[in-house]
């Protein structure tokens, strides 16, 4: 039905395009038709182009009152991502403010000196100041970025065993993930894929002979307590995909062949991002488009879909194939004496083989 | 070399050689019908890319629904007309290597550097005929193995345009990894060697057969990009060619180069040692170059068109020339900020960080250049004027998010998303697409004798533009809201429940944008027949190229090949009746000449 609607409306704009084009052709058709732009062309392109920079600001304020609170800049779930709401909001602003000014000097000049017939242009070819001062703004407002943008990298980057992260193993493979635990020893047991024993319910590929192996935890959900550092490594059994966990602004590449990392520090448990109220607000929003979408389904006499409830999510952001779309993880960021609860009912890696 | 082709060109109209039909119009050696012939496979190509975006976006706007068209085109694909997930990649994958190569490198490159550098420079014809007519030929051939590769029984390459393995890699991987990847290769090392031949003659051409007079510090600034822009592709196109060379080993021959450790569908694969990382730096080490060798040609065309109907010279002249090269250096040290979080050692993330955001001083420049050019001009809005300036306001707006892509601790978290969508589109996508239209509108006249309707050209314009804005602007919003670019539907996210609104306004956008080509399409093959006939310099322009007759002769010009005595850009000069002084007038007693 929307497929048929939506051919009928571009049909109707095809014939609307022509009726305009028929009715430019026709008052134009006493004058000189040399398909040059003369006078009058460039009085009507020339207040177009106002008209064109009011759409420009229009759509940015419409986007930004519409779907302002949509954009992941603030109640960042991680300790660094504080810091990368900073430095994002810091270029967001700087960004509008040249956008703003550019777009308006652009468009105002292209009003103002619209041409007419026998006025000449200024013959203006260089000014090696004004370009010097526009060289160098752009250079000493880069280099605070590039700093302040370098120094954040690093300190998100810089994480490692040294800090005495809790070790987890992201697992990927199409189309979902697994997540393992080191266990008490807080040390991976080694793996690698040709260790693969599905009859035995090796699903990783763990080192069975490895002793660092024996305490690991395999799970299907990722949990972590708060306020403790973690460290994700990532590995992929056949192609490329990428851990992605926007709500702490972490993201890995799981390549196959090779263990890559990410650490953070979650700061917010599930529950408390649940009582905030952004999240409160996006959520009822949510489950009201979700109500709308239902009625036509329960019209048709399916199920209607079930509420949401926000959850940290780890999705696969780089292509890996036809379910690309669905590979997905939840995370759950709760109290060390949730976390430890969990985890102790947890199965070791040494009893979830199956024996025979 | 020079001197062979004036005396060819001098028999030529003395005693004209009966050309057949083949000679003329299709094995043709004269670079003007290599254009047409560029351009029009190149807009061929673009229709297939531009219909193939509009599926996809109606199919992120509306999901899970049947859709009529789909089951149209997309056949056995589209059961009962809700498409296949498979496709859908297909779709994604197909459009941007479409769009890149075959329509913005070979469709825009190709006709207007064929077309302008000699009729720019003042020479018969470029250096190798004969090597214009394979490159053109081989990029035909290409064109049809990418076409032919739609319609193979397991679907089209559907891994993305950046064809990563290992998903490329293997046909257990995805079903477009079989003979559709095979076809993929094969089609863009073919595009490749035409390519590299392209390049190599447009490089040969400017160095040894400008005119008398033309020395490099007079060349219009199209020239000076399309050199550029030839170098940047004889640098980094062979590295694409290695991967995808290196790629079609691990395919078909065994060999480890980018695969190791694979355990898929229930077996273990015997690659080891290999790196999909390693294919990742040879892909973007041509694929970050690639945005510049499209959006580069587009500046030089913006820049020559911005001048002429601002009736004013380009202002600062050597700054561009100095930016373009600036930006073509920086462009072969950045392509690691694609590779964040690839797994690359943090500290490249560091190096390149810097030498991304060092590019936005150059672009900077040229900014701000054009609208100084701008002010006080006395501008006519011919339809190529428009698209010159929509270029430069998308070119800003599309260019400044890159301070957020290209800073790798912002890049964490909208690498991937359609942040990075709406970036790229609109400065290298949309941007190259607008100086495309303002070469064709601009030099339609040489190329076809014929005017373009002009109240078509602004109707194709403003409706472009806004709906260019209406689709790419908000996308802004939902990649930042954390929406991962290549997903077939967001329907098994409830998290992104709130982002289908914006979708589908996007997509309406879109598809009224795509309608408004149709009337470009028309005015284009109309004008061909029927376009009101042309005058030798409709625009009054400087350049040698409005020196030669409407008519296309080989050689170029009857007689001598016109001398230069100034610069490209002494529009307005103080001193002249006209407005306009071409480049082949001689300087007047007194007269100074711009120093450069």
């Amino acid at each position: 039905m929307t497929a048929l609607l939506t051919i009928i409306v571009l049909i109707f704009i095809t014939v609307a395009i022509w009726q305009m084009v028929k009715i430019f052709d026709l008052a134009h058709a006493n004058n000189e038709d040399t398909q040059i732009a003369n006078d009058k062309d460039n009085r009507i392109n020339g207040y177009l182009m106002m008209v064109f920079l009011a759409f420009i600001y229009i759509i940015t304020i419409v986007c930004f009152v519409k779907w302002g609170d949509l954009p992941l800049m603030y109640n960042a779930a991680s300790e660094h991502g504080v810091k990368v709401d900073n430095l994002m909001v810091i270029s967001m602003v700087l960004i509008f403010f040249v956008q703003t000014v550019t777009q308006f000097l652009l468009h105002y000049f292209a009003f103002k000196y619209k041409g007419e017939k026998g006025r000449k242009a200024l013959f203006y070819a260089d000014n090696d100041k004004l370009e010097f001062i526009w060289t160098i703004i752009p250079t000493i407002t880069l280099a605070g970025l590039i700093i302040y943008g370098l120094f954040t990298w690093n300190e998100i980057m810089n994480v490692s065993e040294d800090d005495d992260p809790i070790v987890i193993e992201l697992y990927a493979q199409q189309f979902n993930w697994k997540a393992r635990y080191a266990g008490e020893d807080n040390t991976l047991g080694m793996a690698n894929v040709r260790l693969i024993d599905i009859d035995r319910a090796n699903i990783l590929g763990v080192d069975e002979s490895d002793p660092n192996a024996q305490d690991d935890i395999i799970t299907t959900e990722v949990h972590l307590p708060v306020g403790k550092l973690v460290l994700f490594k990532m590995r992929s059994q056949d192609v490329l995909h990428s851990a992605y966990m926007p709500h702490f602004r972490a993201q890995m590449n799981c390549v196959p062949g090779m263990i890559t990392q990410f650490g953070f520090t979650p700061i917010m448990t599930t529950a408390e991002m649940r009582q905030t109220p952004e999240m409160i607000e996006k959520v009822a929003n949510i489950n009201r488009i979700r109500v709308e979408n239902s009625k036509s389904l329960i019209e048709k006499g399916e199920e209607p879909l079930e509420p949401y409830e926000f959850d940290y999510l780890l999705l696969c952001n780089k292509i890996c194939g036809k379910s690309h779309y669905n590979m997905q993880m939840k995370i759950i960021v709760e109290t060390q004496e949730e976390y430890d609860a969990w985890i102790k009912e947890q199965k070791l890696f040494k009893n979830s083989l199956v024996q025979n | 070399m020079s001197a062979h082709a004036d005396t060819h060109a001098h028999d030529d109209h003395g005693h004209h050689h009966k050309e057949t039909f083949v000679t003329k119009y299709i094995f043709s050696q004269d670079h003007k019908m290599i254009a047409k012939q560029y351009l029009i496979t190149g807009t061929i190509m673009g229709v297939i890319g531009v219909i193939m975006s509009l599926m996809i976006r109606m199919q992120i706007a509306w999901p899970e629904e049947p859709n009529v068209i789909f089951e149209a085109l997309l056949g056995k694909w589209a059961p009962d007309g809700v498409m296949d997930a498979d496709i859908y990649l297909a779709l994604v994958t197909i459009h941007g290597t479409i769009m890149v190569f075959f329509v913005l490198t070979a469709g825009l490159s190709g006709t207007f550097s064929n077309l302008l550098i000699p009729l720019q420079i003042g020479a018969r014809d470029m250096a190798s005929g004969f090597l214009n007519m394979v490159s053109y030929w081989l990029f035909f051939l290409s064109s049809v193995i990418m076409i032919i590769s739609l319609f193979v029984e397991a679907g089209p390459a559907a891994a993305g345009w950046t064809i990563y393995p290992p998903l490329s890699a293997l046909p257990l991987a995805q079903s477009g990894s079989g003979m559709g990847m095979t076809l993929w290769l094969v089609s863009m090392a073919i595009f490749i060697a035409s390519s590299l031949l392209g390049s190599l003659n447009y490089i040969v051409t400017i160095i040894n057969l400008r005119t008398k007079g033309m020395s490099m510090t007079r060349l219009p600034l199209t020239i000076w990009t399309f050199l550029v822009t030839a170098i940047i592709g004889v640098v980094s196109f062979p590295v694409l060619l290695a991967a995808a060379l290196l790629l079609i080993m691990d395919r078909s021959f065994g060999t480890s180069f980018f695969l190791s450790d694979i355990f898929i569908q229930g077996e273990v694969l015997h690659y080891q040692g290999g790196s999909p990382v390693l294919f990742e730096h040879l892909f973007w080490f041509l694929g970050h170059p690639e945005v510049y060798i499209v959006i580069l040609p587009a500046m030089g065309i913006v820049s020559e068109v911005i001048a002429t109907n601002s009736r004013k010279p380009i202002f600062g002249y050597r700054a561009m020339v100095a930016a373009i090269l600036a930006i073509a250096f920086l462009s072969t040290i950045v392509w690691g900020h694609h590779m964040f979080v690839s797994g690359m050692n943090p500290f490249l993330g560091s190096v390149f960080t810097f030498t991304t955001l060092l590019i936005a001083i150059p672009s900077a420049i040229k900014a701000f250049n054009w609208i100084t050019t701008i002010w006080k001009g006395n501008l006519q809005f011919n339809p190529a004027m428009l698209f010159s300036i929509g270029l430069v306001s998308t070119f800003i707006s599309g260019g400044l998010t890159g301070i957020i892509l290209g800073d790798s601790a912002l890049d964490i978290n909208v690498h991937d998303t359609y942040f990075v969508v709406a970036h790229f589109h609109l400065v290298m996508g949309i941007s190259a697409l607008y100086g495309m239209f303002a070469g064709i509108y601009h030099w339609y006249p040489k190329m076809f004798k014929r005017m373009l309707n002009k109240n078509l050209g602004y109707i194709h314009f403003w409706i472009t533009a806004i709906c260019a804005y209406g689709v790419f602007f908000p996308m802004h919003f939902i990649g930042m809201a954390g929406l991962p670019r290549r997903y077939y539907t967001n329907s098994n996210f409830p998290l992104f429940d709130d982002l289908s609104d914006v979708n589908v306004i996007i997509t309406l956008f879109a598809l009224i944008g795509g309608v408004a080509q149709l009337v470009f399409l028309w005015n284009f093959f109309y004008s061909i027949f029927y376009g009101k006939k042309t005058v030798q310099n409709p625009w009054r322009s400087n350049t040698l190229e409005w020196t030669a007759p409407i008519k296309h002769i080989h050689g170029n010009w009857e007689g001598e090949i016109p001398h230069v005595h100034r610069w490209a850009y002494d529009y307005s000069k103080p001193g002249h009746d006209e407005d306009f002084v071409p480049q082949n007038v001689p300087l007047k007693e007194g007269e100074e000449e711009l120093q450069h």
